[in-house]
């Protein structure tokens, strides 16, 4: 590593001063501010306030749409890396940069372009109503969106690990008379598995902070369809601060341990890198 | 810790059920150069991919303007010019991001200056702390700031008191805007200047050169690219921004509801064609921004391949 030359160098401490100071003015004051909020809550009413029907109820829909978008997101991440890196087909490069668009397209855009093609006169409403199928406002437009927002992610992670991946070794392992299926289970998936459990949990961690695009497609009803971010701004509305602030802490304890989690496995996975 | 690495080395070599004894040169060997998958594998993965991004991207894009467009080119323009709400929602996103991103490059500059070129005790903690932003819950974001601004707030009925007001106003705007999208100028720029290395800057400073000189002529020239990512990729996040500024901003048509916001309020007071032609506008943006990022990531390439998940973050 090149950075040495601590003192020879000018602009140490302009430089760390400035950061330390813009952190914390706008990082870790708010942050503070919400968890001497959620502190100050007597024990009885911070539980009141994290568990009742109606949160239980968020929490159970936002961790089982966000974990489930998440495996979604994952398999077909996973498939799209292999198919981007390992096949030529027309229009290859077209198809790579629209793995981008759910990172640049706002999520408001989103919410609204599927809230209108699932209705029942919409595009994908109408297709998949001669199926006797409609998915507008129900949970499963939720996890869609969710997808939506969190497969470019496994994408982009699984993608450089596979690039690197010499063929030579799948070429060794079929040589030493594997099947393509031992090749696939013993030599490609452990190499890709660090990669893929990173980009499955940020796009959990990303789905389950998701909120931009939840509104438009749900039908956000208390106690039934009323995902936690959702509860969170619903709460603040009825000037209930002290349940919105519980329910908030709960979200970032979620985030934390994924950032956590998201961390040690990036670790793990370099564990035999020198 | 040294031999677990050998007994893992060894494991593959060792002679499994249909190992080496099978036959010297078996049938699988030397297919296809790109890979060994059979034609119908191969054909189902491409067809997953290509329906998944058809329906999931494709799709919804063209949705976008097929609607916005339906009523025609005069109508979609009286959509987006009529409405003053929907005009000052331009307007006030052409103000807050564009501030947020410039809040951001300079501090970007500062920490990756520090971070890439010196070596401090408790350097780990803060480049996790300029993560953090990612980590967080735009909405959560919001309400942070309403704890702090709000009326009954810890600063809020102080401000008050000296005449000022920061929550349901453009500054409370800026303020969750930039938290939200702190960490992106600094997580492409900390990479880029590891890279480089000190050692122009250091000759720089043997010859003379002072603080200023070497961050204009030397330091800004050789990471401008790696700049430029992520200035692209602040903005777009800055400008689509939803949860926080949804929260602090308090939904004031024609005074604090930005562009995504106002297409809330359209959507929900049932004037679909105006959301969708405002929808329009972002998603054009959306098509500029990646149009930039990949002609800068053939300028950043060939000296630093921009970082997977450093660029996947940027969600």
């Amino acid at each position: 590593m090149a950075a040495t030359n601590r003192r020879v160098l000018p602009g140490f401490r302009l430089g760390l001063g400035f950061t330390l100071v813009y952190l914390f003015v706008l990082v870790l004051v708010p942050l503070t501010a919400c968890l001497v909020k959620a502190g100050s809550l007597p024990w009885d009413q911070f539980r009141d306030a994290v568990w009742t029907d109606r949160t239980r109820s968020a929490y159970v829909l936002t961790f089982r749409a966000a974990f489930g978008a998440a495996v979604i997101s994952s398999v077909v991440g996973a498939i799209i890396a292999w198919v981007l890196v390992r096949y030529e087909f027309p229009l290859k490069r077209l198809f790579d940069s629209l793995i981008d668009v759910p990172f640049a397209l706002p999520t408001a855009v989103a919410g609204l372009v599927f809230s209108n093609l699932y209705s029942s006169a919409g595009w994908m409403g109408r297709i998949l109503a001669v199926f006797g199928i409609d998915i507008s406002y129900t949970e499963a437009a939720v996890w869609q969106v969710m997808v939506f927002v969190g497969f470019p992610f496994v994408v982009r992670t699984v993608q450089p690990i596979l690039e690197s991946l010499d063929v030579e070794v799948e070429n060794a392992a079929a040589l030493l008379g594997a099947t393509r299926l031992q090749t696939v289970r013993r030599v490609i998936f452990p190499a890709l598995f660090p990669g893929l459990v990173t980009g499955f949990a940020m796009a959990f961690a990303r789905a389950l902070g998701e909120y931009g695009s939840v509104i438009f497609v749900s039908s956000n009803l208390p106690g039934k369809s009323e995902i936690a971010a959702v509860l969170v701004v619903n709460r603040l509305e009825e000037f209930q601060y002290a349940e919105a602030t519980a329910v908030a802490t709960v979200l970032l304890g979620a985030s934390f341990a994924m950032l956590f989690a998201i961390n040690r496995l990036e670790r793990w996975s370099r564990r035999w890198d020198q | 810790m040294e031999l677990i690495p050998d007994q893992q080395d060894l494991q593959p070599s060792n002679p499994t059920p249909n190992g080496p004894d099978k036959s010297f040169i078996p049938h699988s060997a030397f297919r296809t150069p790109h890979s060994g998958d059979p034609a119908w594998v191969r054909w189902l993965m491409s067809g997953i991919t290509v329906g998944f991004l058809g329906v999931m991207v494709l799709v919804p894009v063209a949705a976008v303007f097929a609607e916005a467009f339906r009523n025609g080119l005069g109508a979609y323009w009286h959509n987006l010019t009529a409405d003053p709400d929907t005009r000052h929602a331009v307007y006030l996103t052409l103000i807050v991001a564009p501030t947020s991103v410039a809040l951001n490059v300079v501090f970007g500059l500062a920490a990756a200056w520090t971070i890439a070129r010196f070596r401090f005790p408790g350097k780990p903690l803060l480049s996790a702390l300029i993560d953090l932003p990612f980590s967080i819950s735009p909405v959560v974001v919001g309400l942070m700031f309403v704890l702090l601004f709000g009326a009954k707030g810890y600063f809020g009925p102080w401000l008050r008191d000296h005449g000022f007001q920061i929550l349901y106003t453009v500054p409370a705007l800026i303020l969750a805007t930039t938290f939200v999208t702190l960490p992106f100028v600094a997580k492409e720029l900390i990479p880029v200047m590891e890279a480089v290395g000190p050692d122009e800057e250091l000759a720089a400073l043997s010859l003379g050169a002072n603080g200023r000189q070497i961050f204009w002529r030397i330091t800004l020239a050789n990471v401008k690219w790696g700049l430029l990512y992520g200035i692209l990729l602040c903005n777009a996040r800055a400008m689509g921004e939803f949860g926080a500024v949804y929260v602090v901003g308090g939904r004031i048509g024609g005074q604090t509801n930005t562009m995504p916001l106002e297409i809330e309020t359209l959507f929900q007071g049932f004037n679909t064609p105006a959301a969708f032609a405002l929808a329009s506008v972002l998603t054009m943006l959306a098509g500029v921004t990646l149009a930039l990022k990949s002609w800068v990531e053939t300028k950043v390439l060939p000296m630093e391949p921009p970082s997977a998940v450093a660029e996947s973050l940027a969600g």
